[in-house]
């Protein structure tokens, strides 16, 4: 298997009487960014901390850039950046970084990597002293300097604001470019939807769907509108080609998903005048990632 | 912008060099902590100061000879116990040893740096209060080698006991632990009290602590009273063999 970055079969992890990863199978592919999408308590984090080899597993094969997680010659191979810490409290931003470097045999230069991720004014800053943002930044940072083949971000922009944000997808856009290969973890779906070429959907320890964004959101559009709660469906959908489905969830919010092209416009529109309906905020979506997810994953709270 | 060329280039330094970087790490943020600089300079300072100029003691021949070499224990013990106990729990507790394990730095090449580390820090340690007892009038006999080999046995069972304690309790109750243990070792062991100034019943308990058993070793060697120490460099292996087995055995890394 050649071409896999990650190669996971059957992993389980345990804690306790919870079962955390559940016959999970996952396969990241070289030179791709795949993104691993769940809720809080998934099994996110354990599967990519065994990857990464900071936790065994009970059962299962695990096989990173080919080998196992805790073979010696991975670590120079992958770069880790954490959800979060992993720096001493009282580090410089810019001496941390050095440090890192010096761990490598053909580093960046860690004062090219501050400015490209706008750190260069905190360089001696201590890390406690940073922003939540600007210590995201700095692990990032420390994940890429020592040229890997492959990166593991944890929740990369968890916490950051928009600047940050893109700067950080800049990077994941480059480093792809580059042909390393990326796995990140996210909550964040238009961030997945971006970046990644292969989305895995994970919940309770397994995977529930994946495939690239397009392949998961599917081709369907759909016709979205407000107007006052309780119109009747059925009817609009007499009227609509055969295959057409409608729901108002919530309440007042319209979804009319089918073959959505002008004529279906029109007859919508059309009914909602004979009807005497104002519409508001018509507009044609195509399904987002996020709706997937949540179908897939629930909308109660955990 | 600035480019960067993230084309795949991976391979990890030569272990000399991550070692060597690691340990300057160390070094730079135990000389930036102040509580750290209190346990391992001014306070030695301010005993070695105190008690061989105010007539507390009654030691016959100078205060100095008798206080210089429990001081000189007194700052192993801070910088190898207390000062890398604490460092290492509150390492552990923010996930740096986590991360420092995903680095090419292996284990073995980040133990070899704090050991670095925590020498470099009291040959500066023992530079400075051989400095200062020498203008309050110390006069040294003794083997210097035969101090060291103290030193480096008593480092070894003071760096098994701190690593112990940072690696199996929590960062607070280390701090907590580590500070109260200096204090305690400080007042028993020998350093600027002499043992016999302790009941005799529990005079054989103080004999066997490893702070004890590095003051009058030392002690013994720069007063120029006797021959090798093998009691103390006994016990002091047997700390350190203990120690560091049962840090290997417990630290836990995360």
């Amino acid at each position: 298997m050649e071409d896999a970055a990650v190669e996971v079969r059957d992993l389980v992890k345990r804690y306790g009487p919870v079962t955390a990863v559940d016959h999970l199978d996952l396969r990241c592919r070289r030179g791709e960014v795949t993104a691993v999408l769940g809720p809080n308590g998934a099994g996110k984090t354990s599967t990519i901390e065994i990857c990464e080899g900071f936790r065994t597993s009970d059962s299962g094969s695990v096989r990173v850039l080919g080998l196992a997680p805790d073979d010696p010659g991975l670590k120079p191979r992958i770069g880790i950046m954490l959800q979060s810490g992993g720096v001493p409290q009282a580090a410089r931003a810019g001496e941390w970084l050095k440090l890192v470097s010096r761990f490598h045999a053909h580093p960046l230069d860690p004062s090219a990597l501050l400015d490209r991720l706008g750190l260069t004014d905190h360089a001696r800053t201590p890390y406690r002293r940073l922003s939540g943002g600007q210590q995201q930044r700095l692990g990032l940072a420390a994940a890429v300097i020592g040229r890997p083949e492959l990166v593991f971000l944890d929740e990369p922009t968890a916490g950051l604001d928009p600047q940050a944000r893109h700067a950080c997808w800049d990077m994941i856009r480059e480093l792809r470019a580059a042909g390393v290969s990326v796995v990140l973890t996210t909550h964040h779906m238009d961030e997945a939807e971006k970046l990644s070429d292969h989305v895995v959907i994970i919940d309770r320890g397994r995977v529930v769907a994946e495939g690239s964004p397009a392949e998961l959101t599917g081709a369907e559009r759909q016709l979205r509108f407000r107007a006052r709660p309780g119109l009747n469906l059925d009817e609009v959908l007499s009227a609509l080609p055969p295959g057409s489905a409608a729901k108002e969830s919530p309440a007042g919010h319209y979804i009319i998903e089918g073959q959505v092209d002008p004529s279906l416009l029109a007859t919508v529109t059309a009914w909602c005048a004979t009807e005497g309906v104002t519409t508001e905020d018509l507009s044609i979506e195509r399904r987002t990632l996020e709706d997937v997810f949540l179908e897939l994953t629930g909308r109660e709270l955990r | 912008m600035t480019t960067l060329d993230l084309s795949p280039a991976p391979g990890a330094a030569p272990l000399a060099q991550m070692v060597l970087a690691q340990a300057g790490a160390e070094v730079r943020a135990t000389l930036r902590n102040g509580e750290q600089l209190l346990l391992t300079l001014i306070i030695p300072i301010l005993l070695l100061v105190g008690f061989s100029k105010a007539p507390f003691l009654d030691v016959g021949g100078p205060r100095v000879d008798f206080v210089a070499p429990g001081v000189l224990a007194l700052a192993v013990l801070s910088t190898a116990f207390t000062g890398q106990a604490i460092a290492t729990g509150f390492e552990r507790r923010y996930g740096v040893l986590k991360r420092l394990g995903a680095t090419p730095l292996s284990r073995t090449g980040l133990m070899l740096a704090k050991t670095a580390a925590v020498i470099v820090v009291e040959v500066l340690q023992i530079v400075v209060l051989v400095l200062v007892a020498l203008a309050l009038g110390w006069s040294p006999h003794g083997n210097p080698l035969t101090v060291a080999l103290l030193v480096v046995l008593g480092t070894a069972a003071f760096s098994g006991l701190g690593l112990l304690m940072a690696g199996t309790l929590r960062a607070e109750a280390t701090l907590a632990g580590a500070n109260l243990v200096y204090l305690l070792l400080l007042a028993l062991g020998g350093v600027v009290l002499p043992v016999s100034a302790f009941p005799e019943s529990i005079r054989p308990l103080l004999e066997i602590l490893p702070i004890t058993a590095l003051t009058d070793g030392v002690r013994s060697v720069l007063t120029g009273v006797g021959g090798f120490p093998m009691g103390a460099a006994l016990v002091l292996l047997s700390w350190a063999v203990l120690a560091l087995a049962a840090a290997a055995r417990w630290f836990r890394w995360e």
